[in-house]
């Protein structure tokens, strides 16, 4: 019984720590914000930060937990982003600020997951660098398409098009939301810190419970060899679905906060290089290790801030660190080094 | 008479891809490695190749070496300093240090040559035409277009010669079966290795001189999206497979072109990438790739 | 002890006490042929509900292969396999390990970076029913039903003493430890036949020993049948009521341990033909 207690502790203490951290953090980034004492291009970051950690850890998911190569997560987070903005619109400025906010990301979430209920189709099928590959191909599809798409609204409701602003038909007193190549303008910049905060904690929950309840130890399972976990009864299609489509449905959340922090944006934005930044965060911050791309996301986002002082150089600066903490984390000397502080507890539980 | 121009035009830009992914292949064959600063290193060629012309005023000939030089240098040096230490690592761990150096490479572009798009020299305008005129005019081949295609044709052929017969050629594909065992039977594999950097990397100056000519926009980005096209091709055609680099270059070449042409300009690499997932969906290797089957 | 013996393929080897029970398992002409090889063929096996039976012959005789045909990595090209009476015909692995099959493998394959714990609770998880969401909202399904699978897993780990090391990583335990734990995992599916393939690999002969008492103590406390793969003729002959020889893919001996250690044509497979002088 003690054990069982003792074990159950150790990872909801562990989770309880990240939990805990996140909190320490928002109430400091609160209070500096009330106070004034942040410049104005940290305030700019906050909701960003809080975007790319729910985007690092909801990727993790996929990666880390489920143990496939995803290299489109962008496009979730760019299907939330429009879809929120969109029904944002649609809402109006009549409903309540954090309301709109609420129901808008909701519905980018959704759209979200239900777009990765087509991609999800090739992925089961494929393995390895093919899956990849496939992610990658509809996180650039998502883009061109996107870039194409114009949307209005007016007195009769949404209108979609393919064409141009024109072909739409607006009525007068109508407001273009999408306008094809030149992006969604006219955002109302809805995000607060604190919405970025309540996401936060809700991918903590949601993430962290799917990891320690069955349909995570079956992710896990399928992870570490699928064949075993076939021969013990795991289906792969049910559960590498039910992973995907939760890191989906999170990105696109994230992605809605992040479009209503900006009262514009392109669909560039969230294109391949945005996919490789935030596997960049969950490999740094160690695959499966949530905390980590927590911690990793938020630092590497402010990192190019505190380069300022590189003024052009800031970016390369940034490659050679990114390139630099690789080959360190990589050493084998490093590795064991790591080994002896990281797992000095649960050494002792190994079995000799 | 159009299907035709557009089918030679996206030859032309197949035969691109097509170069550019037997760098991809090449590498992840031995290397086990998805080298994604490769497209960069494209751009870099393009840059070497425009500065040796533009500010030194050379002659295209020793312009276009010194470029197939310079890139073949930075692979072997990249590999060496960045890739090397990890061999044993994870393979995650390597693409990320790609990310890196491709980071590297197009912000140290943007140091040293500026955002603003240089223009390309154009270096093949013979006896003042930049083309052949056929059936009347109705159908323009440029000298670009005809030499990009003979330029894969060769290449091909010479690495396929490469791999097959030369001591050199068959240590490559020794290493890609096995690293270990290619070691204990005598084989040099830091060299081989870095010798397929080195090949690839050459490979990828010429893809960007003859890019650049084809399209002579040049800027630090220039590389980027070739690169991840040229990736997908590879993968396409069967990650590891020479011919499947050909196959796969050509034929997104020709699927994008004609894309462009027939549905929408807009929607062409959309249709491009819908067009690889199907046939992904069918052939779960790739074209020409093997399907390794796990035993139990 | 037997009621029926024959000599070379068809027909059954069940116990006495099995006898007016239904098999557990009935392999009729069972073959795969992969191209032109044809792996195994002719394969008739019948197993007593609470039978251990031997399945032995020489490397690449096709012992893994019939395994990967029971529990369909491979489907089989000729034949019928009747798991308790039913026709597992079209089914895929995960089918028929609900139907009651469960496999260790040759070469370990353990949930490396799962605890042993989790390791043996990934084998509970079709007996367990809480979804996604209430495991995410931690209803009290989850809590009650984790509770109980965390009770289970202490009681399989028992078997083998190693609750202990519940919370261990299972990449991380000695060879031993990961073939039992694989062993205990597939206990964890409530199977009705066990598959145990080379489950004495690696081990020294009081391990050995230890692994046959435990096999018995499997077979008697959840009333099982078993049937394993094993190059340990001591384990073989000791524990095995009825035993199979395979060999280039077909069966070329059926019977108890006494009949097959004298069985000439098994000498032969084994140690070769004798000398003409």
């Amino acid at each position: 019984m003690a054990t069982k207690l003792k074990r159950m502790a150790s990872s909801t203490r562990s989770s309880f720590i990240t939990y805990g951290m996140v909190i320490v953090a928002y109430a400091v980034m609160e209070a500096l914000l009330s106070g004034g004492l942040l410049t104005s291009s940290l305030k700019g970051m906050l909701v960003p930060i809080c975007a790319y950690v729910v985007m690092a850890v909801s990727l993790n998911l996929t990666v880390g937990i489920m143990g496939e190569l995803s290299l489109g997560h962008a496009g979730f987070m760019s299907v939330g982003a429009f879809t929120a903005v969109i029904a944002a619109a649609a809402l109006g400025s009549t409903v309540a600020g954090p309301v709109r906010l609420a129901a808008s990301m909701a519905v980018g979430g959704v759209a979200a997951g239900l777009v990765s209920l087509i991609v999800v189709v090739p992925v089961l099928r494929l393995q390895g660098d093919y899956l990849a590959i496939v992610t990658l191909a509809f996180g650039e599809i998502i883009k061109n398409i996107i870039n194409c798409v114009y949307v209005g609204l007016d007195g009769a409701g949404i209108h979609f098009g393919m064409k141009d602003a024109a072909a739409l038909g607006l009525e007068a007193d109508g407001k273009m939301l999408l306008q094809g190549p030149m992006g969604a303008v006219g955002i109302p910049k809805l995000s607060t810190l604190t919405a970025g905060f309540i996401l936060m904690m809700l991918t903590l929950a949601v993430v962290l419970n799917f990891v320690h309840s069955r349909s995570g130890r079956a992710v896990m399972a399928l992870r570490d060899n699928r064949i075993a976990a076939e021969s013990v009864g795991i289906s792969p299609t049910r559960y590498k679905m039910m992973a995907f489509v939760t890191s989906a449905v999170l990105a696109g959340l994230a992605g809605g906060l992040y479009a209503m922090n900006f009262s514009s944006i392109l669909a560039k934005k969230f294109d391949f290089n945005t996919s490789i930044l935030i596997l960049v965060f969950v490999v740094l911050g160690g695959m499966g290790n949530i905390r980590g791309s927590i911690i990793a996301a938020a630092a590497l986002t402010v990192l190019p801030e505190l380069l300022r002082q590189f003024a052009d150089y800031r970016m390369l600066v940034y490659a050679i660190v990114l390139i630099l903490v690789m080959l360190f984390t990589n050493n084998p000397a490093c590795k064991a080094l790591f080994a002896r502080f990281k797992f000095g507890s649960s050494a002792r539980k190994e079995a000799v | 008479m159009t299907i035709l121009s557009n089918l030679i035009s996206g030859i032309s830009l197949g035969s691109i891809y097509a170069i550019i992914a037997l760098g991809y292949t090449m590498v992840y064959g031995i290397a086990k490695m998805l080298n994604f600063a490769h497209g960069d290193v494209i751009m870099v060629g393009g840059y070497l190749c425009f500065c040796t012309t533009a500010y030194l005023g050379w002659s295209p000939l020793p312009a276009v070496l010194l470029a197939i030089v310079g890139c073949t240098v930075l692979g072997i040096v990249v590999e060496r300093l960045a890739y090397k230490p990890l061999r044993s690592a994870p393979s995650l761990a390597v693409l990320i240090t790609a990310i890196g150096v491709s980071y590297f490479l197009q912000n140290a572009a943007l140091l040293l040559w500026g955002s603003d798009p240089k223009v390309f020299p154009t270096f093949f305008n013979f006896s003042g035409k930049s083309g052949v005129a056929l059936f009347g005019g109705q159908l323009n081949i440029t000298y670009v277009a005809m030499i990009t295609v003979a330029a894969c044709l060769v290449i091909m052929l010479v690495l396929t010669m490469f791999t097959g017969h030369t001591k050199m050629g068959k240590a490559m594909r020794a290493v890609s079966e096995d690293k270990g065992a290619a070691q204990l039977m005598g084989i040099d594999v830091n060299f081989t290795i870095s010798m397929t950097f080195a090949i690839g990397s050459g490979l990828a100056a010429i893809a960007g001189v003859l890019l650049c000519s084809t399209y002579p926009t040049l800027m630090p980005t220039t590389g980027s999206m070739p690169g991840i096209k040229a990736f997908t091709a590879a993968v396409f055609g069967g990650i590891g497979s020479i011919p499947g680099a050909l196959l796969g270059g050509l034929l997104l070449g020709v699927i994008e072109i004609f894309a462009r042409a027939y549905v929408s300009t807009q929607l062409s690499d959309a249709i491009v990438f819908t067009v690889l997932i199907l046939v992904l969906l069918v052939k779960p290797s790739g074209l020409l790739g093997r399907l390794v089957r796990e035993k139990v | 002890m037997f009621s029926k013996l024959v000599p070379i393929p068809s027909g059954a080897m069940i116990p006495d006490r099995d006898a007016d029970k239904s098999p557990i398992l009935e392999c009729i002409n069972l073959g795969v042929t992969f191209g032109g090889l044809k792996a195994v063929e002719n394969f008739n096996l019948t197993i007593g509900r609470t039978e251990i039976a031997g399945l032995i012959g020489p490397n690449g005789a096709g012992k893994t292969t019939v395994f990967n045909l029971l529990t369909k990595v491979y489907q089989p090209t000729k034949g019928t396999i009747l798991l308790d009476g039913k026709d597992t015909h079209g089914m895929n692995t995960i089918q028929v390990n609900r139907a009651g099959v469960a496999r260790t493998f040759q070469n370990i394959r353990l949930f490396t970076n799962l605890s042993v714990e989790d390791n043996v609770k990934g084998g509970m998880n079709n007996a367990m029913h809480y979804n996604m969401w209430s495991g995410i909202f931690r209803l009290p399904g989850f809590w009650k039903e984790e509770r109980v699978a965390h009770e289970r897993a202490m009681e399989l780990l028992s078997i083998f003493d190693m609750q202990d090391m519940a919370s261990a990583r299972a990449g991380s335990l000695p060879y031993g430890a990961q073939r039992r734990l694989e062993i205990v995992r597939a206990l964890a599916t409530n199977p009705g036949l066990l598959l145990l393939d080379e489950p004495a690999a690696g081990m020294n002969p009081s391990e050995t020993a230890e692994l046959m008492e435990n096999i018995r103590k499997i077979r008697d406390t959840f009333q099982i049948a078993v049937l394993l793969i094993e190059h340990d003729m001591k384990l073989v002959m000791n524990i095995c009521e009825g035993i199979c020889v395979l060999n280039f893919g077909q069966i070329i001996a059926k019977g108890s341990p006494e009949d097959i250690q004298s069985n000439p044509t098994v000498i032969e497979a084994y140690l070769g033909k004798k000398k003409e002088a």
